[in-house]
């Protein structure tokens, strides 16, 4: 179609054109309002990403970035098997003790806690906001508290333990007591927290569930088990993933637990995570080339983790 | 970089990946931003900024007001920072970025190393051609820690920080040993193993539940420190037949297993307790280590501290003061620097703060030479001790990584005082950490 002059659109292209448009706006204008999530993504999320995948490839110092000398897999090589591979395997074992020794304990707290929240009680809004209350304070407020707590130096641990007839441990020397310490302070911070998405989930189970239950004489130990428990199934999936993120890239509490030497996470790297490995690696030696091989192997493990929940919450769908 | 270490746990893994990489692509983008400026006309406003960290007591000796008054057209901003670690990660991500720098920036002697060597020195302007800066004024050892090995001189010295023994004469005489500092100096006078063996002394007839030495990475320390070679030679690392190394790593053994050391982690609340709780009877004392003593000690234990000169001298802590090469006013930069160092201006500080004078001119003032501090040992000689270490302190090759080796050593014997691994264990240990830390 081809035509000298621009004549003036009859009524019909006028009513194409304009409903052409609106195809493009329904169509384009959903894509243009969620643009903005995706380019920052993009500036901040996949860049950065990327080239810490092309760092890890390089041997690069931190004052050099310009300077990146082609190693291959040569970083990873020597974060399994070569001279820091000692570093590397400790952290990994630490991370799953650490995360275990902190996890387990905070998701069962915080199940319990919203089992007794649920019920009608005095100052049930006051407590339920307290919950949130370590959620709030900050990573390094509650790890020098604690660093005070456990003090072989008259730190209240020792006190308290004294009492029951046990001796002095210099809680951050050794490898369980340091974890133990640190998996307290993650799980006193994170408890609350947990609990309360609980709670909101608990509050979604149909009252009658339990009312049928109380009437067949089950104790409330027994609803909790046969009642709550299997309705929540789904939000303890939910946060058993974000606890197992969490865990793997723990990183304040033992980097500041450790004060002078937390930066290699205890003298002995006892309670060095893998986060705290990464840290020591890129800010501590300079080596931006390692600390990005440790990154990417992070980030590898929790795809690896999240495949496995997947196929865990798929057996428990079909099983239901 | 603060925020890194602060935000919750899920998130800062990724928060720590993004920072490298936002390092990284400052880096890519940067190069040197051209010509060197001149310095302000006459009448012309412009404002100096001085980063720094801790205290260099410049604002509490009055010295900027004072250098404003006589510089009409200069206003002077102090861009503080007091942890120097926290100072140092985000200097680091300026120096890598090449740019938002003071005009001035401090740095602490652990880092001069790495700021004079190749991979950084050209961030900094040469300090040796300022106009009033006298290479023969400073303390030879200190000016060389400053200096490139093609000979730029990157950084003025501010204090040093020669050592001393700082002991309780309480639990001394308790322990039947002299208590008077010119005494004490000559209990263990030019070699540290005698200060280990006085340790034994002390440790036979100390009251109970006390301990000669608050942890003996304090003693490697000062072994190594006052050595003329120590991790460095040749320019090459150098520390597994370093005698310094060597000895001062068996005497530190040798002070575990005697028991003379409570096994405390410097810094840490533990160590600040136990000087309150009065278990330990000597520490080692750089000048800035004072003022730790009085704060942890406290009212308490007023007057029970003393002075004396430690076995041999050598130096912990200390700054430099460098002007960034990318920095808009250098040559006024330059001329506050030369003029902060001064003698007269490090005596003023000194009086107001504590900090030991790099500049030799400034011992002969009577703020210096006449210092006594009121809360350790009031009528000992401090002022005479410090400096007469500050003259004596050899100079040692030092490089790059030599902070970090000191970092690492005393780790290494934490390992033996805390965790209670062998002697040859903890060596390993030490040295397996320093070959992965160093690429």
């Amino acid at each position: 179609m081809t035509r000298a002059l621009p004549t003036p659109p009859t009524p019909e292209r006028r009513q194409l054109w304009r409903s052409r448009l609106y195809r493009w706006d329904s169509k384009g204008t959903p894509y243009a309002f969620v643009a903005p999530f995706f380019v920052v993504f993009a500036a901040f999320g996949l860049f950065p990403l990327l080239y810490t995948g092309w760092l890890s490839l390089h041997q690069v110092s931190l004052y050099h970035v310009n300077q990146a000398r082609w190693v291959g897999l040569g970083n990873y090589r020597d974060l399994f098997t070569g001279a820091p591979s000692r570093f590397f395997w400790n952290a990994l074992r630490n991370t799953v003790t650490l995360g275990a020794l902190s996890t387990v304990p905070q998701l069962a707290m915080a199940i319990g806690l919203a089992h007794l929240l649920n019920y009608r009680l005095r100052a049930r809004g006051f407590l339920r906001t307290a919950l949130l209350a370590p959620y709030a304070t900050s990573v390094a407020a509650a790890t020098l508290a604690f660093a005070l707590i456990f003090s072989p130096e008259g730190g209240m641990a020792n006190w308290f333990i004294h009492l029951f007839g046990f001796g002095r441990v210099d809680w951050e020397a050794g490898r369980w007591s340091s974890q133990f310490a640190i998996a307290t302070i993650v799980t006193w911070r994170w408890t609350g927290y947990n609990a309360l998405i609980y709670l909101a989930a608990m509050q979604a189970v149909p009252g009658e569930l339990y009312e049928a239950a109380a009437i067949d004489g089950a104790s409330r130990l027994r609803q909790f088990w046969h009642v709550t428990v299997p309705a929540l199934r789904p939000t303890i999936l939910f946060t058993v993933v974000i606890s197992t993120i969490g865990a793997t890239q723990l990183f304040g509490e033992p980097f500041l637990f450790g004060g002078q030497s937390g930066h290699q996470g205890g003298a002995d790297n006892q309670y060095e995570t893998l986060g705290v490995l990464m840290y020591d690696q890129g800010f501590h030696n300079s080596m931006l080339g390692r600390a990005s091989a440790v990154a990417w192997t992070m980030f590898a493990l929790l795809l690896l983790l999240g495949l496995v929940n997947a196929l865990i919450a798929r057996r428990l769908r079909r099983s239901q | 970089m603060h925020q890194t270490r602060t935000t919750r746990p899920r998130r800062s893994a990724l928060l720590g990946a993004g920072a490298l990489a936002a390092a990284a692509v400052l880096l890519a983008g940067c190069s040197s931003s051209g010509g060197s400026p001149a310095a302000a006309g006459p009448g012309q406003k412009i404002t100096l900024t001085v980063g720094d960290f801790g205290t260099f007591g410049y604002k509490e000796a009055g010295l900027f007001d004072a250098y404003m008054a006589a510089h009409p057209n200069i206003t002077i901003k102090e861009d503080t920072t007091t942890a120097e670690a926290d100072y140092w990660t985000a200097l680091q991500t300026h120096l890598a970025a090449g740019s938002g720098m003071d005009d001035v920036q401090a740095l602490e002697v652990g880092r001069i190393s790495l700021a004079t060597s190749d991979a950084l020195s050209s961030a900094f302007v040469d300090l040796a051609k300022a106009p009033g800066v006298s290479k023969g004024d400073y303390l030879p050892w200190k000016w060389q820690q400053a200096t490139t090995a093609d000979n730029r001189t990157i950084g003025l010295g501010t204090d040093v920080g020669p050592m001393a023994i700082c002991y309780r004469q309480d639990l001394f005489q308790a322990a039947g040993l002299p208590s008077d500092p010119a005494a004490v100096s000559a209990l263990w006078a030019g070699d540290w193993s005698k200060y280990v063996e006085q340790g034994k002394a002390f440790q036979a007839k100390a009251p109970k539940g006390t301990y000669f030495m608050d942890t003996a990475t304090g003693l490697f320390n000062g072994v190594v420190s006052s050595a003329a070679q120590q991790y460095y030679q040749g320019g090459k690392l150098d520390y597994k037949d370093s005698p310094s190394v060597k000895s001062a790593w068996s005497l530190a053994m040798q002070a575990d297993s005697a028991g003379l050391s409570e096994g405390l982690k410097e810094f840490d609340p533990a160590w600040q307790t136990a000087f309150a709780q009065s278990s330990f009877a000597t520490t080692i004392c750089p000048s800035w280590q004072q003022a730790n003593i009085q704060k942890f000690s406290g009212a308490a234990n007023a007057g029970k501290w003393n002075i004396a000169q430690a076995p041999a001298a050598g130096n912990w802590g200390g700054s430099f003061l460098t002007v960034p090469s990318s920095g808009k006013h250098q040559a006024d930069a330059e001329a506050l620097v030369a003029w902060l160092t001064a003698p007269e201006q490090q005596a003023k500080v000194f009086e107001a703060v504590g900090n030991i004078p790099s500049n030799q001119g400034a011992y002969a003032l009577s703020e210096v030479s006449g210092y006594k501090n009121p809360y350790i040992g009031p009528n000992a000689p401090t002022g005479q001790i410090f400096s007469a270490a500050a003259k004596a302190i050899q100079p040692a090759e030092t490089g790059p990584h030599a902070g970090d080796l000191q970092n690492d050593f005393s780790n290494g014997i934490l390992l033996v005082e805390q965790n209670h691994k062998s002697a040859g264990d903890a060596w390993n240990t030490t040295v397996q950490q320093i070959d992965s830390s160093i690429q």
